[in-house]
């Protein structure tokens, strides 16, 4: 069956109440009168034959790009780097997608005889993917044969010995990557291409790189004159990244991309009630609806957070296009719209959104109320294409518990940063300013980042600037159900209902607002015009 | 003072009626996610899959065909002794039957479907699935499940060509179920029959299986169509001699070469003059099954009145005259 597209609900008196995530939980609220609510598109018919699209994609590269296997020959450096554990969200249901392409691309290096072969975890400053999360995303067999040996692991920014300076750009953009990607007669990247930010130059150039070469775009400048970042026509974000991918083939590094999307199928069953639309939930949806919301409400935190954190997505491949970058970026980025954009038809007063229990940076943790604020204001305030869906000096209404409460092992710095930075200011300019540089040099930061599993020490400030955009356009940002005093922290106000908040948020936008609810995930960018 | 006053108003004892619980009432005050919520303005409904398109393989399977031998070999067997205590005619004409078949019988009563199911010999028993109305029987989910996996039922559609139907049935006869199939489309209204449709005919055909033609009588006054609950009446099934398609019938000419059996077996079990009976269908001269033209008192008529030629034996056993005495 083809696949439906999303579409804009309008409310009115028999609209029954919407699903909100609600971090590990839900909650129904009944929309006024009137209100919008965005549906995303349904999950596109996956490739029937993922392995043949594999194939077919690497004997048919796009751009100035060969066949990959006419590349392989005995003696030859190849490095293959991967996307790490922030994609896809959830996890993808095993087998991975880039164990499969991994699989192919070392059966072509066997059959020529290329013996040096490293994988590498493209992480940039993330955390350390653990053995399990190595072996979920290439595969037992792929892990067995080059683990034991070093040659299969997490790439590290803060090892000099490991890095190179390759040059600066025009705009004064260094760039600074993986020296064994930059000495390999071959680089081969495999992605997983969620969203529009992802993809073509950003893989290497922020994959494989520290932090001298990142904080040239991961700062607040960029951020704010990124409109959107999820946008590459009008984000400054990716103007950079290409910058800096384009020297990176002008310094003689031989990319060869890989770039896979994947449909809107986020759960898998007994989660199906999450994808349907309410008026389509079949008796026994809205049996597990009832039973999941009841079940997650009495238990704790922690055990509804082992539940969530175990769901692995049925993703269905819907493209796999290989070869030179931004060749297959286009492309890629053709199926990635496919799947996600839904027209909208002008902005609203305000915005609502119900925020699941994970973003990229909480797999297999606690999502901290930093990592709240990103979720909201910077990825879901970003999904739109045009103008925002909310109106400059509109408001924000999130769902979500925001506890406070930080993995002490996966976010050392973020409870630093919750505690010393965001009581000091949360004004991203004033925060860049005053303590990027000590949080990002901190050698007890660099150490849990180098040797456990904790994510870099600027990390919580990147995060931080991701929201610039939004703190910047918005007018007021309240959490429903959120955490009085962690709220507070961050600048936000808490509200106990969603009329509580809507009522809070006449306030900022005047009587009678125009509202219009993000039912996102699965996944869904709002195309404004 | 009275502290209990009656209502001052027709008004506020309606209001008080209004208070009461029911069912009803406490299923209307609920909202999603406890009850469906319905299809906004503007949307289309998503194509269900119950009726006609409802998939009843897994009632086929393994378990599903053992829970429903037992429910047939305990509850449902019982339960036919009891109600329609049926006297099974016709059995040794099965004998030259070899493989599956169409079992066409007339239809008066749901309780037709527990009767033939436990009335049909083995081994066609045990592979057996029944032709059911996809709009009554497969309306909803839970219907469907109970319909498919205790009847052992298959949609039918009754009022239109459906290919998804069609192949399923005649995949089925192939596979060697034999299908139980009222070719009248549904139950009788006043006793009276209906005229066959080709259905039977034209699933017979295409499979390459024959027809047997099966009348029950008594069922109507156990439980007709209206009616809630069963009562005790007897009951007679009478299966017929297998019938196949001559050379270059067509399925019209079948059908009525079907109605045709099936009418001399009731006038067979009516009379209880098997040869009598030969003889009139022989002569097309079997009272037919459709009764008379007119009104429905007229039809009604027709249907208590006493057999012209009713046999000494036929009258001792039978106190009332019902269909199809025709």
């Amino acid at each position: 069956m083809t696949a439906r597209k999303g579409l804009v609900l309008e409310v009115d008196r028999t609209t029954p109440p919407i699903l909100f995530h609600h971090g590990e939980g839900f909650r129904l609220h009944k929309l006024p009168v009137g209100s919008r609510v965005v549906y995303p598109n349904e999950p596109l018919d996956p490739v029937r034959d993922p392995e043949r699209a594999i194939a077919e994609a690497l004997a048919n590269p796009l751009g100035d790009r060969d066949p990959l296997a006419s590349y392989m020959r005995p003696g030859m450096k190849l490095t293959i780097a991967f996307d790490d554990i922030s994609l896809p969200l959830p996890p993808m249901a095993a087998p991975d997608i880039r164990g499969r392409i991994i699989e192919q691309i070392l059966d072509m290096a066997a059959a020529a005889g290329v013996d040096d072969v490293h994988l590498i975890a493209a992480l940039a400053l993330h955390r350390r993917m653990t053995e399990a999360e190595l072996r979920h995303a290439v595969g037992d067999r792929v892990y067995d044969a080059f683990a034991p040996h070093g040659q299969l692991y997490n790439f590290d920014a803060e090892d000099p010995g490991a890095l190179t300076h390759l040059g600066t750009t025009d705009a004064g953009e260094e760039v600074v990557i993986s020296k064994r990607a930059a000495e390999s007669d071959l680089l081969v990247y495999v992605n997983i291409n969620l969203v529009s930010m992802d993809g073509g130059h950003k893989s290497v150039a922020t994959g494989l790189s520290p932090y001298t070469a990142l904080r040239h775009h991961h700062n607040v400048h960029t951020m704010l004159h990124s409109t959107s970042f999820m946008d590459p026509e009008s984000s400054e974000l990716h103007t950079r990244n290409w910058r800096q991918g384009r020297l990176l083939a002008e310094a003689g590094v031989k990319v060869f991309q890989i770039e896979t999307t994947l449909n809107n199928n986020e759960f898998p069953s007994p989660y199906d009630f999450l994808k349907r639309r309410e008026w389509e939930m079949s008796p026994r949806d809205r049996m597990m609806l009832m039973g999941t919301k009841t079940a997650l409400d009495l238990m704790s935190r922690r055990q509804a957070r082992r539940i969530f954190q175990g769901i692995r997505a049925p993703y269905g491949l819907t493209s796999v296009q290989a070869g030179e970058v931004e060749a297959v970026h286009r492309q890629t980025l053709e199926n990635v719209y496919r799947q996600h954009l839904v027209r909208v038809e002008g902005q609203t007063d305000v915005l609502t959104m119900g925020l699941p229990y994970i973003c990229p940076y909480n797999v297999n943790s606690i999502m901290n109320p930093i990592l709240v604020a990103c979720l909201g204001l910077g990825y879901f305030f970003n999904l739109y294409r045009g103008r925002p869906l909310v109106r400059h000096g509109g408001v924000v209404i999130m769902s979500h518990p925001t506890p406070w409460e930080f993995h002490p092992v996966h976010h050392p710095s973020y409870i630093d940063f919750f505690e010393e930075v965001l009581a000091d200011t949360t004004d991203p300019e004033v925060i860049e300013h005053r303590y990027e540089k000590r949080y990002a040099e901190d050698e007890w930061y660099r150490h849990l980042y180098r040797t456990s599993y904790a994510y870099h020490g600027v990390h919580p400030f990147y995060m931080w600037y991701w929201c610039a955009h939004a703190l910047e356009h918005l007018g007021g940002v309240i959490i429903v159900g959120g955490d009085k005093a962690a709220t507070g922290r961050m600048g936000f106000r808490s509200a106990s209902t969603l009329n509580d908040a809507l009522e809070m948020a006449t306030d900022v936008v005047g009587r009678d607002p125009s509202i219009t609810h993000f039912r996102n995930p699965p996944m869904l960018m709002a195309d404004v015009v | 003072m009275s502290s209990e006053k009656p209502p001052i108003s027709h008004l506020g004892a309606k209001r008080a009626r209004r208070t009461r619980a029911s069912v009803t009432r406490i299923m209307r005050g609920t909202e999603f996610p406890l009850r469906a919520a319905p299809t906004p303005r503007g949307q289309t409904h998503l194509p269900v899959n119950v009726g006609a398109n409802y998939d009843t393989d897994w009632a086929r399977r393994f378990p599903a065909r053992v829970a429903r031998r037992v429910a047939r070999d305990t509850i449902v067997r019982g339960l036919v002794r009891y109600y329609a205590q049926p006297v099974i005619k016709g059995v040794d004409r099965l004998s030259e039957l070899d493989g599956p078949a169409v079992f066409a019988a007339n239809h008066q009563s749901h309780v037709d479907t527990a009767v033939i199911a436990t009335s049909v010999p083995e081994p066609w028993c045990n592979r057996l699935v029944v032709g059911a109305a996809a709009d009554y029987f497969f309306g909803n989910r839970a219907s469907s499940a109970v319909s498919a996996l205790f009847v052992g039922a298959i949609p039918i559609e009754r009022t239109a060509l459906n290919r998804r139907t069609i192949d399923k049935a005649v995949g089925l006869l192939r596979s060697g179920w034999s299908l139980v199939i009222y070719p009248e489309g549904g139950r009788s209204r006043d006793g009276w029959g209906q005229q066959f449709r080709p259905g039977a005919a034209f699933l017979a055909k295409q499979a390459g299986v024959p027809v047997v033609p099966v009348h029950i009588r008594g069922t109507f006054d156990i439980l007709r169509k209206g009616r809630a609950w069963p009562r005790r009446a007897r009951s007679v099934i009478n299966f017929g001699r297998p019938l196949r398609f001559d050379e270059g019938e067509n399925n019209r000419r079948f059908t009525r070469r079907l109605q045709a059996a099936v009418e001399g077996l009731a006038d067979e079990t009516a009379t209880g003059n098997w040869f009598a009976a030969r003889r009139r269908l022989h002569s097309a001269d079997s009272p037919g099954i459709e009764g008379p033209p007119g009104s429905a008192w007229r039809r009604r008529w027709a249907l208590t009145e006493p057999p012209p030629e009713a046999s000494p034996q036929a009258s001792s056993t039978v106190s009332k005259r019902r269909w199809p005495y025709v």
